[in-house]
């Protein structure tokens, strides 16, 4: 339980003169078990690494929309007090940055179906979050690329069938291209 | 009871009055003093001073600084700005956990008295939503800095140097990305590139000297100097190391920036440089003659090198003071005085930092990126026109 370096090297510790390898092990901590992993290691990878078992399907996502999200997020997913879920933009153009953009949704601005699922599972409904079953969130989900025109209404997702589902935005996003010489960015 | 007390207090100095006016000159008598308050165990704020955050969004899930009312580079603790997108749990120090997992060779979870035990490391800095200033152009005269620009703020962080953590976990080679969760209803998630991780990121649990607040992540959150504040996950409590991004709903559908070549820009952590005078502004009424203008100017990319004021619209800059310390990715308090003669005028401010990058006009923001894309990130020059009755308005400079 000792630190691999005397204390009085701490004080002259600086992060970007020194690599990782040489910082000091302190041995404070404790493993965790795979049941602790497992119950907070919730987050799904576009690659649909984390996906659960289940499935579900546009029809019985529309039930649970109708009881879950309608409130907020109006009939059919075109909004309310809260987001508009649905719509889609011509394939050609991306109109968001100019003025009086369309609303952003799922069907016309969300990259990865996976992160629909994860963001329902994680987060919704607001009041609630963690009320949904897995299959519940399949469903929602389901319902929602269908309502975007994505998948077909007899389409059943799981862990399979949500990583091959290529959004109509999938290709429009880069990572922060701004320059430290641009005056503008 | 209160009031007899005063009733009373009263009616004992009119008898003092009396009893010795044969002895001392009226004047005199009316400097009599009385003792003030006793030491008290919880210092406040004057009552005659009335700060408040300002609460809005859909779901009460934000609130502004007062920028405008502040002093200085530093943010009053209450006074922080806040932001979550599930509102603020309340979480025990005694239950609390930190799990780190993933591409690492251990995986560990750490209590809060664990994390305390590590050597610890302070820096002050700023924090500022991405979003801060995307009313940009729907403000109408009569806002304050507070409403346009309030979504910034400026403490000191206490923690652990979050590659401290990760030498006791170890990393596997493949590891690139790391997943940051908060505890929140929302179990908020961003991704956040090993390089950030590695250069300058703390975990912390203390803001300002005592325990973080509630509303800035109590009792621990991520802080990552220079960057937009959602990446500074609050309330964290899972820190996953993996080899891609995960792409969460915030850093896909939320945070990014679409711009006019059909792409949208995504991971643009950093905060570029940003000046806004906060006195004199609405709802100021001016008089003639001296005023000092003063404001605050940051970076996420580094230091504030310089601060130009124009108080003719823009035909001319005069360089600010700036009030040390200058620190590197913090709040600077900039000032210069100012004759005012009683002419309509517009006030701006500009900064460079030491990066030698200039903040830009908003009109060649909307070229470049398109006004879309304004929504976050909108660091454009902020202006405040005075009219010639001496009342202050808010201005966007789109012309």
């Amino acid at each position: 339980m000792q630190p691999t370096i005397p204390i009085f090297c701490l004080t002259l510790w600086s992060l970007s003169s020194q690599s990782f390898s040489e910082l000091p092990q302190f041995h404070l901590g404790t493993p965790a078990t795979d049941q602790e992993v497992a119950k907070w290691n919730t987050a799904i990878r576009p690659d649909g690494k984390g996906l659960p078992p289940g499935s579900g399907t546009p029809p019985d996502g529309h039930r649970i929309y109708q009881q879950r999200c309608q409130y907020c997020h109006g009939i059919d997913g075109q909004g309310g007090p809260n987001d508009k879920l649905v719509g889609r933009v011509s394939e050609d153009h991306f109109p968001f940055a100019e003025k009086d953009a369309p609303r952003k949704t799922i069907g016309n601005y969300w990259p990865w179906a996976t992160t629909v699922f994860d963001y329902i599972r994680r987060t919704m409904p607001y009041t609630e979050p963690g009320s949904l079953s897995d299959n519940e969130v399949y469903a929602l989900t389901a319902y929602l690329l269908h309502l975007n025109s994505i998948i077909p209404e007899n389409f059943i997702l799981s862990a399979t069938t949500l990583p091959d589902i290529v959004m109509p935005a999938r290709n429009r996003f880069v990572s922060d291209n701004r320059l430290e010489k641009q005056e503008i960015r | 009871m209160n009031d007899e007390r005063r009733i009373g207090r009263r009616t004992f100095l009119k008898s003092a009055v009396i009893s010795t006016a044969g002895y001392a000159s009226a004047s005199l008598i009316a400097d009599i003093r009385q003792p003030g308050l006793p030491a008290c165990e919880q210092g406040t704020r004057s009552p005659f001073e009335q700060l408040r955050k300002r609460v809005g969004g859909q779901m009460l899930t934000y609130a502004s600084t007062p920028i405008h009312q502040l002093h200085g580079m530093m943010t009053p603790s209450d006074l922080h700005f806040e932001r979550s997108h599930s509102g603020t749990p309340a979480i025990s120090p005694d239950s609390y956990k930190l799990l780190i997992h993933g591409l690492v060779e251990n995986s560990l979870t750490f209590t809060l008295a664990e994390l305390k035990r590590f050597p610890s490391c302070s820096r002050i800095t700023f924090l500022e939503c991405s979003g801060n200033c995307q009313d940009y152009f729907k403000k109408g005269p009569q806002t304050t800095p507070q409403e346009l620009a309030g979504q910034t703020s400026q403490s000191e962080w206490t923690g652990v140097a979050l590659p401290t953590l990760l030498r006791e976990t170890g990393l596997k080679s493949k590891a690139k990305w790391l997943l940051a969760e908060g505890g929140d209803a929302a179990l908020m998630t961003r991704s956040i590139p090993l390089g950030k991780a590695l250069d300058d990121a703390m975990i912390c649990y203390a803001q300002n000297g005592e325990a973080i607040r509630p509303e800035q992540g109590y009792p621990v959150r991520l802080l990552l100097p220079g960057w937009e504040g959602s990446s500074c996950v609050k309330w964290l409590r899972r820190l996953e190391v993996g080899d891609k991004p995960w792409m969460t709903r915030e850093e896909t559908a939320k945070y990014t920036e679409p711009l006019l070549n059909n792409t949208a820009r995504q991971f643009s952590f950093v905060m570029d440089a940003r000046s806004v005078i906060t006195s004199p502004v609405y709802p100021a009424q001016l008089e003639k003659g001296w005023h000092e203008i003063r404001g605050l100017a940051w970076s996420g990319r580094g230091s504030i090198k310089r601060v130009e004021v124009s108080v003719d619209g823009g035909d001319h800059w005069q360089p600010a003071t700036l009030h040390g310390p200058v620190l590197d990715k913090a709040h600077t308090r900039f000032s210069l005085p100012w004759h005012w003669q009683g002419k309509d005028t517009l006030l701006l401010s500009r900064v460079t930092d030491s990066t030698g990058y200039r903040q830009p006009w908003v009109k060649e923001l909307v070229a470049v990126r398109g006004i879309g894309s304004l929504h976050y990130h909108n660091n454009g020059i902020i202006g405040w026109r005075v009219k010639s009755d001496g009342c202050v308005y808010y201005e966007p400079v789109v012309g």
